[in-house]
């Protein structure tokens, strides 16, 4: 009997999963001892992280896509037709069309959205760069912008932890570059006490926003935003006034996922090492999905496909596990529009960011085209 | 009886533990709990300074062989 395996989502993780178990179950594909089947909600692949250059102009949208069809080797079965319900238990999945699919083997890669929604105001308040639209008006209300004040406002859970940083400095140099610095003034809102969830990176940036002049908040959670009288208040009882709000806004996984009651606020619950489903065996979560306490981010997601690539399969064979994941996470880290560091982690070793240079943004800048190698399992 | 969620941020260096709690605790009812696990020594002070800005209640904190267990309760 084929082992078969079915991947619920068509982002960067499932899409990684699906082409890399291609390469490694090539003869079982070939011999029809393995299929793989993708079910995704679109027919296009967009490169997320390329979304934080569309508000300065910095990138063309149509670098930002390509056809998941031409992304993912042509032996994977690839539907449009999103998961309606997942019963992991059977791993078996019910799509918006009334089809129905099992596998052997289920890796569930929905991802998160952005829930701005769920703040009251931030709709009509807020500005973000997290999905296109939203970008696009970013770039349109930053076009009009003549000075005044700019309140960058950072909410929870949110995935690209660095990119709240970057949007900060590019907007100084953005800002800088048009003459209107002097008359703006930027306000950096974050949750916790400092700048930064990690450590050396807030370290590294308070000096930075000491020269630039840029603002802070700290301990700001969002409670409200006002968009009349053009505030945001905070749970801890702090008012900002504001011309421009650009916000991070609160993420949650899909409705999916509530649905097929697997997680609470849409995260799958997940084993850390194993990146199992909490009490499955055969059902594996990859990417933003899981409730791991680690970052949202494309390069999580990269690292993880990679491991569960690697143990589907052995699984399929040899009957036997690879490897653990170790929580590796790897992010580049604008620093302005010119220059940019690094920081890599995971479970056991802290981060320590190298001082930003040329070189590194321009690193940055080559892999928003080497991107595409990740997403096909090459890089 | 209050219902205790427990996050395991052992090891969690971004988001970090801080910031697993802020999220968990819009997950859950008010009076429910939510015991977080961190090795980093730092949550045993930035977690009590957070819930007493925002008028959440602390329960209990203390350390198990090198792993802080943080007790919180929702109250608003």
């Amino acid at each position: 009997m084929a082992k078969r395996i079915l991947i619920v989502g068509g982002g960067l993780a499932g899409t990684i999963v699906a082409n890399g178990l291609c390469r490694q179950l090539a003869g079982e594909l070939a011999s029809g001892g393995a299929t793989i089947t993708m079910l995704g909600a679109t027919d296009k692949h967009m490169y997320q992280p390329g979304l934080l250059y569309v508000p300065f102009g910095r990138i063309r949208e149509a670098e930002l896509f390509r056809d998941q069809r031409k992304v993912l080797d042509r032996r994977v079965a690839f539907h449009v037709d999103p998961a309606k319900h997942i019963d992991a238990e059977t791993k078996t999945v019910t799509t918006e069309s009334g089809k129905t699919f099992s596998g052997d083997y289920l890796v569930i890669a929905t991802g998160s959205r952005i829930r701005p929604d769920n703040i009251p105001g931030m709709e009509e308040g807020g500005h973000w760069f997290y999905d296109l639209d939203g970008a696009r008006k970013m770039r349109d209300a930053l076009a009009t912008f003549e000075g005044g004040k700019i309140v960058v406002n950072v909410n929870v859970p949110h995935k690209c932890p660095v990119a709240p940083l970057e949007i900060t400095f590019m907007l100084r140099d953005y800002l800088k570059g048009r003459g209107i610095l002097d008359k703006s003034e930027i306000t950096y809102t974050y949750p916790v006490g400092r700048l930064h969830t990690l450590e050396p990176v807030a370290a590294w940036a308070v000096p930075e926003f000491e020269s630039s002049g840029i603002k802070s908040e700290t301990f700001f959670n969002t409670k409200e935003v006002d968009p009349k009288k053009k505030t945001v208040t905070s749970e801890e009882g702090t008012t900002l006034k504001y011309d421009l709000l650009v916000t991070i806004p609160p993420h949650s996984g899909q409705q999916v996922i509530l649905d097929s009651e697997l997680g609470a606020g849409g995260w799958v619950p997940t084993e850390r090492e194993t990146l199992l489903r909490e009490g499955s065996k055969e059902v594996f979560v990859v990417g933003d999905t899981t409730n791991l306490p680690i970052s949202k981010a494309g390069s999580t997601a990269h690292f993880e496909a990679d491991t569960i690539v690697d143990n589907i399969a052995s699984l399929v064979k040899e009957e036997r596990w690879a490897r653990f994941y170790d929580g590796k996470v790897f992010c580049f880290v604008e620093t302005g529009l010119h220059s940019g560091t690094y920081v890599w982690f995971n479970y056991t070793t802290p981060p320590n960011p190298g001082p930003p240079s040329q070189m590194i943004h321009w690193f940055k800048l080559a892999y928003n085209r080497l991107y595409w190698l990740s997403a096909r399992g090459l890089l | 009886m209050a219902a205790r969620t427990r996050i395991d941020a052992r090891g969690a260096f971004c988001p970090g533990p801080l910031m697993e709690l802020i999220a968990g605790l819009k997950l859950i009812e008010i009076g429910d709990e939510i015991e977080v696990l961190s090795t980093d020594k730092g949550s045993a002070a930035d977690i009590p300074e957070w819930v007493g800005k925002v008028r959440h209640e602390m329960v209990s904190s203390e350390e198990k062989d090198g792993v802080w267990h943080i007790v919180v309760r929702k109250a608003k």
